[in-house]
């Protein structure tokens, strides 16, 4: 069993492109696989298959609720409070949770003595359950809008997805941040999908730096490989990071991914390599009881 | 006058246009809001004239003199970021969110927090005006607190060199940093494309932007990768009354220009995809939107 990622320090890379079309490969090739779309905030691989819902899960977070009766104002709470979700007036005995900054990590009901401080859930997003006509699970992390952080719905998506079948393929959100660190910690190797241009490389550059400090194996696979310059290629050699693909510009692709078409469907070549790569890693990172 | 570039989906141009954009006429302030992946500088190679440290949160570490292993913190984390040890209790900093519980409750006082201060604001020129751009530090959060301070920086810029507009260059995504970089802004503009992925992001980007109580304007970007979809995004834009206020074909050059270090109104004056970028442009500055 082993869970790869596929992220990018840049948006619009295609990272779905290669973890749909990974995905996609592995079923058709007899592997078990599952995919997580951890893009919460964007999540766009489920409109790549067909796959019908199995279920839902709400995810949800608890927030203060604040009985004014009890409340004496006397502003432990707001000073346990380290996001400033509560606003308090003691003068003219004002007090409100103001949800949007509320982590829901309990310092408020820890600080106030006169029991005025009860907690209710708020909803953060679902995780919805996919399955392929085959019978393959796909997951996906769904944020409700207006939520700030995704970490909750990413973290329960991958919970979700278990330690079940062969190989769990993560399709991380963008950035270096909360949301990435989240999905690539959980992970045993990651891709990292660029394209060679300065932006691709500056944020290349941010993701590495990332993956170094939590330690995690990864490759590259260079998007788009022949347009914009070879500064990508350069740093990948003098940091001695391995290329896993070079995947040209064709406006065949462009337009098949923008139909929400799978391109390895259509392009045996194409499947082969990415199927080449994903086995690759498999045995040199993978659980060594998995049976090819 | 605030205008907030975004997209929900990355990739669709953002930057790009942004940086054609600040360099279409007037002097601008430029903030580039993405601090995940803040790009633009490397564009514009502004000279630096101000840095800022930020500090993005705290982690809490565990003085290995003083801790009994007693477990208490484990049970009042939330963020299952505690978890116990051979000796003493063993902190998941990744899972940490900062909120100082722990530090709190510690009957041996044997928790402390220690700020993240390896993020940075920078602002400076460049040779249309005047550039903000955030850096988090990797594996760093709370990026909507720095966009914040990206923005309040912008504006006092701005006052300051008497320059009326301030474009500000959007994360991808519907969070917390795109939260904090379209509330209270003048005008909001989503840059989409025509593929399944960039409608659906374009769908929750819109409903981000109207449940801050305004309403976005569009701009469909490489529409000849799919001619049929762009007509699908007019006709949901149109369905639900948001204006699409220009579309650009798909430009080679846009990336040719990125590599030279220029914006594609720099690079080549005589592309014709700068007619209709400074269109949108005047339209935007106009007040037509």
């Amino acid at each position: 069993m082993i869970k790869i990622a596929v992220a990018s320090g840049k948006g619009g890379t295609g990272k779905t492109f290669i973890a749909t079309n990974i995905f996609h490969t592995l079923l058709q090739n007899n592997h078990r696989a599952m995919l997580v779309d951890c893009d919460a905030e964007a999540p766009n691989a489920a409109a790549f298959f067909n796959i019908i819902e199995t279920g839902r899960t709400e995810v949800t977070q608890p927030v203060p609720v604040i009985n004014t009766d009890l409340c004496t104002f006397c502003g432990k709470c707001r000073e346990y409070c380290n996001y400033n979700a509560i606003f308090l007036l003691p003068p003219a005995k004002i007090i409100n949770v103001i949800e949007d900054l509320c982590h829901g990590c309990g310092a408020c009901s820890v600080a106030c003595t006169y029991g005025a401080i009860t907690e209710k859930s708020v909803s953060l997003g679902q995780v919805i359950q996919y399955r392929t006509r085959e019978y393959h699970t796909v997951i996906e992390a769904r944020t409700n809008i207006g939520v700030l952080s995704p970490v909750p719905v990413i973290k329960s998506a991958i919970k979700m997805a278990g330690n079940n079948g062969d190989i769990i393929i993560l399709d991380a959100p963008p950035g270096t941040s909360c949301p990435f660190i989240q999905t690539v910690s959980a992970a045993d190797y990651v891709v990292l999908v660029t394209e060679p241009t300065p932006f691709g490389l500056s944020d290349l550059k941010q993701s590495v730096e990332t993956l170094k400090i939590i330690n995690k194996p990864f490759g590259i696979i260079l998007n788009r490989a022949d347009i914009g310059d070879n500064k990508v290629q350069e740093y990948m050699l003098n940091e001695d990071i391995p290329l896993l693909l070079e995947i040209p510009f064709k406006k065949e692709i462009a337009v098949l991914y923008s139909r929400g078409k799978l391109v390895s469907e259509k392009d045996p070549l194409f499947e082969k390599q990415i199927l080449t790569v994903f086995e690759t890693i498999f045995a040199q990172n993978g659980n060594s009881n998995y049976q090819w | 006058m605030e205008i907030a570039i975004i997209s929900g989906k990355g990739g669709t141009g953002k930057s790009s246009l942004s940086a054609a954009f600040a360099t279409s006429g007037e002097k601008v302030v430029l903030a580039d809001c993405d601090v995940d992946a803040a790009n633009l500088y490397l564009l514009f190679n502004p000279v630096h004239e101000d840095e800022e440290v930020y500090i993005s949160g705290h982690k809490a570490t565990v003085d290995a003199s003083k801790c009994t292993n007693c477990g208490l913190c484990i049970d009042y984390c939330r963020f299952d970021a505690i978890s116990p040890g051979d000796k003493i209790v063993t902190i998941t900093e990744i899972s940490c969110e900062g909120c100082f519980l722990c530090s709190r409750i510690c009957p041996e006082n044997a928790i402390s927090m220690i700020p993240n201060d390896k993020s940075r604001m920078y602002s400076g020129s460049f040779r249309n005006g005047k550039m903000v751009y955030g850096r988090l530090a990797p594996g760093e959060e709370n990026s909507g607190k720095l966009v914040n301070m990206v923005r309040e920086k912008a504006k006092n810029i701005a006052k300051e060199n008497g320059i009326e507009t301030i474009i500000l260059d959007g994360p991808p995504g519907i969070g917390c940093p795109v939260i904090s970089t379209i509330t209270g802004v003048d005008k909001v503009i989503i840059v989409t494309e025509p593929t399944i992925s960039g409608l659906h992001d374009l769908q929750r980007a819109t409903g981000i932007v109207t449940q801050s109580g305004r309403k976005p304007s569009i701009i469909i970007n490489k529409w000849d990768l799919n001619p049929s979809l762009t007509v699908q995004i007019k006709k949901w834009c149109a369905d639900n009354n948001f204006q699409v206020e220009g579309i650009l074909q798909f430009e080679p050059e846009m990336v040719e220009s990125m590599v030279k270090g220029k914006s594609i109104i720099e690079h080549n004056p005589d592309n014709k995809v700068n007619k209709e970028i400074k269109r949108i442009w005047n339209n935007i500055l106009n007040n037509k939107l």
